[in-house]
C-alpha cells in the first residue's frame, strides 16, 4: 500500500509540474462550454432581413411590425425593386427577403387570399429553414387574430408541446455532449499519454524491473485521472447550472455515479490505447482521432442517431458516448431514476470490464 | 548468488543479437561486458534483468531463473538502463525517494550503502534531475539502482557520455561496492575501463571473443607490439599500411600501434622504410598490448 501511495505521489507531481497540461486539463472544458454555450448554437437571434413591399398598407405594415418586433429578427433595410433582391443577398447583408405582392391588402380582404414570399439564403440550409419556419408562425399567428371572430366550420388545431427543453435552448443539447467529450479527453488521453511517457523515457524499464505489480502501476497511473476528471465533471455540471441555467431535474448523486462509471470506461480505453501505442505522440493521435471523432459524429451529440444510415447507426452502438449521452440527458433533462436507464448503464459497465480485460491482457510485463 | 548463463541466443527479426552466449559471473565479483555499440550487450542485459525471454539458452540471476522467478529477480536486482531513465520533472530527492518506496524501504535504511555517492549530490537534492550534469544524472541513477540493497547490480554503459574525471570517480565507487558484497556486471565500449574489472568478457556481433582477467588477456596478445611515431600521423598510418609485412596497424593516441606479420621482425627494417617515405623524427619502441589491441585482433 505504502509503494501505491508513493507511486500515486509521483503521478501527482508530474501532473502539477506539466503547466501545459494542467492547462489543457482544467481550461479546455471552460473554454469548450463556454464556447458551445454562448457561440455555436442552432438558435436564430436578431437575424438581419429585408423587405420589398409592393403594396405598402395597413395589413403589411402590421405583418412587419409584428416580425420586427420579435426577438428572432431585425429588419436591416428597405427594397423597392425586385431586381435588388440578388444583389442584397450576394453581398451578404441579409439572410431573408420578404416580399409582398401588390395590392395585398384588397386582395385579402376581395379574395381573401394575399401571398407573400420568403426568400431565404440556403448558404447554411439549416438557419434558413429556421428562419422560414419562424416567419411561417408569425404569419399564422397574424392570420388567426384576423380570423377570431369568424368561426369556421371545421378546424384542427395543433397543441404543440416541448417537453423537457420548451424554449428549445440548444446548451440542453451542448452541454451532455460537451461533458462527454471532455471526460473521454482527459480520461483516455491523458492517461494513455501518462503511460507512454514512461515508456518513451525509459523508465517504463525501470518500473518493470521492480517489485510493482502491473495492475499496480496502472491504477497507479490511473487514480489520479479519476480525481482529476471528477473535478472536471463538476465544473462543467456547476458552469451549465449557474451560467447556463441548465437544471438538474434528477438526482446529482446518480449523475455522479454515472460520470464515475463513464470515466472509468474512458481510462480503461485509455490504458487499452497505451498498450498498442509506443510514443506519446502515437497516444495522441489514436485517442484523438479514434476517440474525438467517433464521439462528436457517432454519438448523438450533434448529429441525431435515428436520421442516420442503417450501418452508422449499428457502429454508433459501441460507441460508449452513446449511451452516456443519452443517461446525461435522462438525468439532467427528464429527471429520471436508475429503474428507466439501468439498460444504459449496464452496457456502459460491460463495455468497462471488456476494456479492462483487454487491457489486462494486453499489458506486457516485459518489453516484447 | 552470482549470474550464470549457458546458451543464450536472441534474434530480432533478421537479426542474430545474440548468438549461443555462456559465460559465468561468480559472486561478488566486478564482471565487464566490453564490446562496441550495437554488440548484443543491452540485449543481454535485458535478459538479464528479464525484460526480454531469450529465444534459447537459460540464464540464472542470484539463483533464480530469468525466466520462471522473474519476480523474485526483480527484487533483488539493481538496474540502470543505458539510456537516462530517472523522471526529470522530479527533484534528485523526489527521484530517489520514490525508488525507495517502490521498493519497500526508504532512504535512512539503507543509506550507508548510497552515502558515498550520494553525499556528492545531496547539494543538490532539490534540483530537478533533468537539470543535473551528465556525471550527476550517473550517481542520481546509480544512488537510484541501490536504494534497495540489490544483491547484483546491472549497468549498462553507465559512463557514455560522461567526462573523465566522473568516469574516473564511478569506477572508484563500483569498487567500494564491491567490497560491501555486492554482484557488478557493467558494460562499456570504453576498453580503458575494462583494465578496471576483475574479469571481462569481449563481445562483438552477438559472440564472446575472450573471457578472462584484464591481465591475462594483455598476456595473450600473440605478437610483439610496437609503438611507432613520426612527424606525420596520416602519413604514417598510411605507409604502415602500405608496408608489405604488416598485420596490423591502428592509431592509438599519439602512437601507432604496429605488429609485424613476420616472426624475426627487426625495427631498424621498418625504419628504413619509413625514412623512404620521406617521414622524419621517426621512433619505434616495444610496448605492451592493452585491451583494445586484444579486442581488435580477436575481432580481425
Amino acid at each position: 500500500m505504502k509503494r501505491f501511495i508513493g507511486f500515486i505521489k509521483k503521478e501527482f507531481y508530474h501532473i502539477f509540474r506539466d503547466r501545459r497540461s494542467l492547462f489543457i486539463l482544467f481550461g479546455m472544458p471552460i473554454a469548450q462550454i463556454l464556447l458551445f454555450g454562448f457561440a455555436i448554437t442552432n438558435e436564430i437571434n436578431n437575424v438581419d432581413i429585408a423587405i420589398l413591399d409592393h403594396s405598402k398598407d395597413t395589413t403589411t405594415e402590421e405583418i412587419i411590425n409584428k416580425i420586427a418586433a420579435s426577438k428572432y429578427f431585425s429588419i436591416k433595410q428597405m427594397v423597392t425593386r425586385e431586381a435588388d433582391i440578388a444583389s442584397v443577398f450576394q453581398k451578404g447583408q441579409v439572410k431573408a427577403v420578404l416580399n409582398f405582392e401588390k395590392d395585398f391588402s384588397k386582395n385579402l380582404i376581395k379574395d381573401h387570399k394575399a401571398t407573400i414570399q420568403i426568400i431565404t439564403d440556403a448558404t447554411d440550409p439549416n438557419t434558413a429553414n429556421t428562419i422560414t419556419n419562424y416567419i411561417s408562425a408569425i404569419l399564422q399567428q397574424y392570420q388567426k387574430e384576423l380570423n377570431k371572430d369568424i368561426t369556421i366550420a371545421y378546424q384542427i388545431i395543433p397543441q404543440t408541446r416541448m417537453v423537457y427543453n420548451p424554449e428549445l435552448k440548444s446548451v440542453y443539447m451542448f452541454v451532455p455532449g460537451v461533458m462527454t467529450i471532455i471526460l473521454m479527453l482527459v480520461s483516455a488521453m491523458m492517461t494513455s499519454i501518462s503511460i507512454t511517457r514512461e515508456k518513451e523515457l525509459g523508465t517504463m524499464e525501470i518500473l518493470l524491473v521492480s517489485p510493482l505489480k502491473p495492475f499496480q502501476v496502472i491504477i497507479g497511473k490511473v487514480f489520479p485521472y479519476i480525481f482529476l476528471s471528477i473535478i472536471n465533471a463538476v465544473v462543467i455540471v456547476m458552469l451549465s447550472i449557474f451560467i447556463f441555467n441548465m437544471p438538474v431535474q434528477g438526482s446529482l448523486f446518480l449523475l455522479g455515479l454515472e460520470s464515475v462509471l463513464f470515466i472509468i470506461t474512458s481510462l480503461a480505453l485509455g490504458i487499452l490505447i497505451s498498450t498498442i501505442s509506443a510514443t506519446q505522440q502515437t497516444a495522441m493521435m489514436i485517442s484523438l482521432m479514434g476517440l474525438m471523432l467517433p464521439v462528436i459524429l457517432l454519438s448523438g451529440f450533434i448529429f441525431p442517431i435515428s436520421s442516420m444510415p442503417m450501418p452508422l447507426q449499428i457502429i454508433s452502438n459501441i460507441i460508449p458516448a452513446k449511451w452516456f449521452i443519452i443517461i446525461l440527458k435522462a438525468i439532467m433533462l427528464k429527471g429520471v431514476g436508475l429503474q428507466f436507464i439501468w439498460k444504459e448503464t449496464l452496457i456502459l459497465l460491460g463495455m468497462t470490464v471488456f476494456f479492462i480485460a483487454l487491457s489486462v491482457k494486453k499489458y506486457k510485463i516485459r518489453l516484447e | 548468488m552470482g549470474i550464470s548463463i549457458s546458451n543464450i541466443s536472441k534474434s530480432y527479426k533478421n537479426v542474430k543479437a545474440l548468438q549461443d552466449i555462456s559465460f559465468d559471473v561468480k559472486p561478488n565479483e566486478l564482471f565487464g561486458l566490453i564490446g562496441p555499440d550495437g554488440a548484443g550487450k543491452t540485449t543481454l542485459f535485458r535478459i538479464l534483468t528479464t525484460l526480454l525471454f531469450p529465444d534459447e539458452g537459460t540464464a540464472t540471476v542470484a539463483g533464480f531463473n530469468v525466466v520462471g522467478d522473474y519476480k523474485e529477480i526483480r527484487k533483488n536486482v539493481g538496474y540502470m538502463p543505458g539510456k537516462f531513465s530517472l523522471y526529470q520533472d522530479l527533484t534528485v530527492e523526489e527521484n530517489l525517494n520514490f525508488f525507495a518506496t517502490i521498493f519497500g524501504t526508504t532512504i535512512d535504511e539503507n543509506y550507508d550503502l548510497i552515502k558515498d555517492i550520494y553525499v556528492q549530490i545531496e547539494p543538490f537534492k532539490d534540483r530537478r534531475a533533468g537539470k543535473l550534469s551528465g556525471g550527476m544524472k550517473q550517481k542520481l541513477a546509480l544512488s537510484c539502482a541501490l536504494i534497495h540493497k540489490p544483491k547484483v547490480l546491472f549497468l549498462d554503459e553507465p559512463t557514455t557520455g560522461v567526462d573523465p574525471v566522473s568516469r574516473k570517480e564511478f569506477w572508484e565507487m563500483l569498487k567500494r561496492l564491491q567490497q560491501k558484497g555486492i554482484t557488478i556486471l557493467v558494460s562499456t565500449p570504453y576498453m580503458d575501463e575494462a583494465a578496471l574489472c576483475d574479469r571481462v568478457a569481449l563481445i562483438q556481433d552477438g559472440k564472446i571473443l575472450e573471457i578472462d582477467t584484464p591481465e591475462a588477456i594483455v598476456k595473450h596478445y600473440p605478437k610483439p607490439i610496437y609503438n611507432v611515431r613520426a612527424n606525420n600521423m596520416y602519413q604514417l598510418i598510411i605507409s604502415l599500411k602500405d608496408y608489405e609485412f604488416n598485420h596490423s596497424v591502428y592509431p592509438f593516441g599519439e602512437f601507432v600501434h604496429y605488429t609485424d606479420s613476420r616472426t624475426d621482425f627487426n625495427p631498424k627494417e621498418l625504419r628504413h622504410y619509413l625514412e623512404t617515405k620521406n617521414l622524419s623524427d621517426i621512433e619505434i619502441q616495444e610496448t605492451e598490448a592493452t585491451i583494445e589491441d586484444t579486442f581488435m585482433e580477436l575481432a580481425k
